[in-house]
């Protein structure tokens, strides 16, 4: 069983994954109570969800960026641009659902006084910078130290962005805001644990596969190169 | 101590070019002037004071990418960031004298721009120049790194806005906040932090922005 | 190994299966050589093969991507030209050369300046722009830096391009008075002109 699991890792995370977005999207439907919001509040559980999985990929990709400065390792910067590339993905999804998230709650399909999806903005578009980084340098030591500074930057932007989307809020909406904390019932906190770890494991698994395919990629040309 | 004379002597270097090449402060000059105009058809008459001093905030961060576009365009050419780069002394350095040059730069654009803003919009005080001038410190500290980069790239003039404005967006924040609440200090304070951070990041990791 | 004594008893460059890769463009492959202390290299190869991307390697602006490449002196004592001039244009040649004498910690830099300013003929031009300079003038300039910090290793990347017959009788007696207390690895397109001299040859596909 355990050298199944060995020889067949990137399937076995993709069979949990798609156990533990079944389970999620069960538990959601039909097992969370429906809040005052109505219906429309289950999108929480995925919004809150993915948006920690982009803070995951792109503290990952921000570790691994360490790892090229650090210990010169030209494989991690692969892995450190595949892991911001789902940060970037997820960081949209996010825009997405809290968008929807707002429109119910509010009314509209924005709202600058919910820090989150200001900071995710802030974050979505330093990180699209990044791929504009890394298109405009041609690939070799130089891109990946690049990279690699860039997105340690970014891991030091989230805290200070924080901050200061914090300290905005008193000039520009002098209007108190309400936020959806963590007094969650019980079943609610269950419901969303297995939201965030169905995520996260989706995003895992879709890591491991552009992981995989661009490290075939790097191979297919050099041998293609080998042969010239 | 070496690191300093050779901070001294990469500063004056660049702050000599302009003198020659006199083409980046009046640049800078003539685009804020140029800017705080374009404000006051842009504001609609009944906007306060405060919008205005928002939008100086503006002014001052795309001045600042006018002058930052240019920072290390003489090294560019003729290949000299790899002579400095060879050189013995600390990579930092080439850093910290660039920045230099970048905040003198910053701070005489901003010697005019000011007296005309007070002149065209008025409210100029104490806490909104000290935002001032811990913003400039932030700018040019993280605009030098970012410009070093954009220099190694092909898109160089495209790139350098793109990869500053997430990261200006907190100096704008800490510089409006400064400039139009009644509590300055707080925002001080985090222009502060800011600066600190993001300077020993900078010099920390700017050796492998120009090297290999 | 002894820094401040400078005392390089072993080889200078060791380089063993050099490779460098820029993305997927292989441009250099395969390469070993060595340089000892006294050496002379001489690196011939049509455009293309690689010699500039070489000559950078020695000189310690990028690594290899395979192999190993050991170059013993350090920062400071490597002397480089490459096919830009590394000077500032609108800086004079004396502005120019006195920041580099700074950077590398040139003692007596002054004198070191007017001596070498003299030697390549740019003395009467020493306070003129290196924008005002001809190529001539401006690849004598780039020497000059190259050699102002007394290198051990001189890496140069085809120095007489640029130079009129003048110039060209001032870089041969400055390479054959350096001859004995200097390593080099010259790139060159005309490798007839300085072929006496060296000690090794490498010739790049």
């Amino acid at each position: 069983m355990s050298t199944w699991l060995r020889n067949n890792r990137l399937a076995a995370l993709a069979a949990l994954a798609f156990a533990l977005i079944t389970a999620s999207i069960a538990l959601i439907f039909f097992y969370a109570p429906v809040d005052a919001d109505g219906l429309n509040q289950k999108i929480f559980y995925f919004h809150v969800g993915i948006a920690l999985t982009a803070y995951a990929c792109f503290a990952w990709g921000g570790w691994k960026a360490l790892r090229v400065l650090w210990k010169g390792d030209e494989n991690a910067d692969l892995e450190s641009y595949v892991a911001i590339h789902q940060g970037v993905i997820f960081g949209a999804l996010t825009l997405v659902t809290g968008s929807i998230w707002a429109r119910y709650r509010w009314g509209h399909w924005w709202e600058w006084h919910e820090d989150q999806l200001v900071l995710f903005l802030v974050l979505f578009l330093f990180y699209a910078a990044y791929f504009m980084l890394r298109f405009s340098v041609p690939a070799g030591p130089r891109r990946a130290n690049l990279s690699a500074v860039y997105a340690l930057f970014g891991v030091a932007l989230v805290p200070v962005s924080i901050l200061a989307i914090r300290l905005s809020e008193r000039f520009i909406h002098p209007v108190a805001f309400d936020r959806y904390g963590p007094n969650m019932a019980g079943s609610q906190f269950f419901t969303f644990c297995v939201s965030w770890a169905a995520m996260l494991t989706l995003a895992a698994t879709l890591y491991n596969v552009e992981l995989a395919g661009k490290r075939i990629d790097v191979r297919l040309r050099e041998l293609r190169e080998a042969l010239r | 101590m070496m690191y300093l004379a050779d901070v001294g002597a990469l500063a004056r270097k660049d702050l000599r070019l302009e003198l020659r090449a006199r083409d980046t402060l009046p640049a800078m000059l003539l685009f804020v002037l140029s800017t705080l105009v374009v404000f006051h058809f842009v504001l609609p008459g009944d906007s306060s004071e405060l919008a205005a001093k928002g939008l100086l905030w503006v002014a001052i961060v795309f001045t600042a990418l006018l002058g930052l576009s240019r920072a290390f365009a003489a090294e560019r050419e003729q290949g000299v960031i790899d002579g400095l780069v060879l050189a013995p002394s600390d990579r930092s350095a080439i850093w910290v004298g660039k920045a230099l040059s970048v905040l003198a730069f910053l701070v005489l654009a901003e010697v005019v721009a000011l007296p005309a803003f007070a002149l065209f919009f008025g409210g100029v005080d104490g806490p909104m120049v000290a935002g001032i001038a811990l913003a400039d410190v932030g700018i040019a500290a993280v605009g030098t790194l970012l410009a070093a980069m954009a220099a190694a790239s092909r898109a160089r003039e495209l790139l350098l806005p793109l990869l500053f404005l997430p990261l200006a967006i907190p100096i704008i924040v800490g510089g409006v906040g400064a400039s139009v609440t009644s509590d300055p200090g707080r925002y001080l304070g985090f222009l502060g932090l800011y600066d600190a951070l993001f300077a020993i990041i900078c010099w920390a990791s700017f050796e492998y922005v120009v090297t290999e | 190994m002894g820094v401040a004594g400078r005392d390089y008893s072993g080889m200078v460059i060791r380089a063993r299966g050099v490779e460098k890769r820029y993305g997927d463009k292989r441009v250099l492959r395969g390469v070993g050589f060595d340089v000892a202390r006294d050496g002379f290299l001489l690196v011939t190869g049509p455009n293309g093969s690689g010699k500039t991307t070489l000559l950078r390697l020695c000189a310690g602006l990028a690594v290899p991507t395979a192999g190993e490449l050991e170059v013993t002196p350090e920062r400071g004592r490597i002397g480089y030209l490459a096919h830009e001039s590394l000077v500032y244009r609108e800086l004079t040649a004396l502005e120019n050369l006195d920041l580099y004498g700074r950077l590398y910690r040139v003692a007596e830099r002054r004198e070191r300046i007017g001596m070498l300013l003299e030697r390549f003929g740019l003395w009467d031009a020493r306070h003129d722009r290196a924008d005002s300079y001809s190529r001539g003038m401006l690849q004598r300039l780039a020497l000059s830096r190259a050699l102002l910090h007394d290198p051990d290793l001189l890496v140069l990347d085809e120095p007489y391009s640029g130079l009129d017959e003048e110039g060209a009788s001032l870089l041969d007696r400055e390479l054959e008075e350096r001859r004995p207390s200097c390593a080099f690895v010259i790139a060159t397109h005309d490798p007839a002109r300085i072929a006496p001299l060296a000690t090794s040859k490498l010739v790049l596909a």
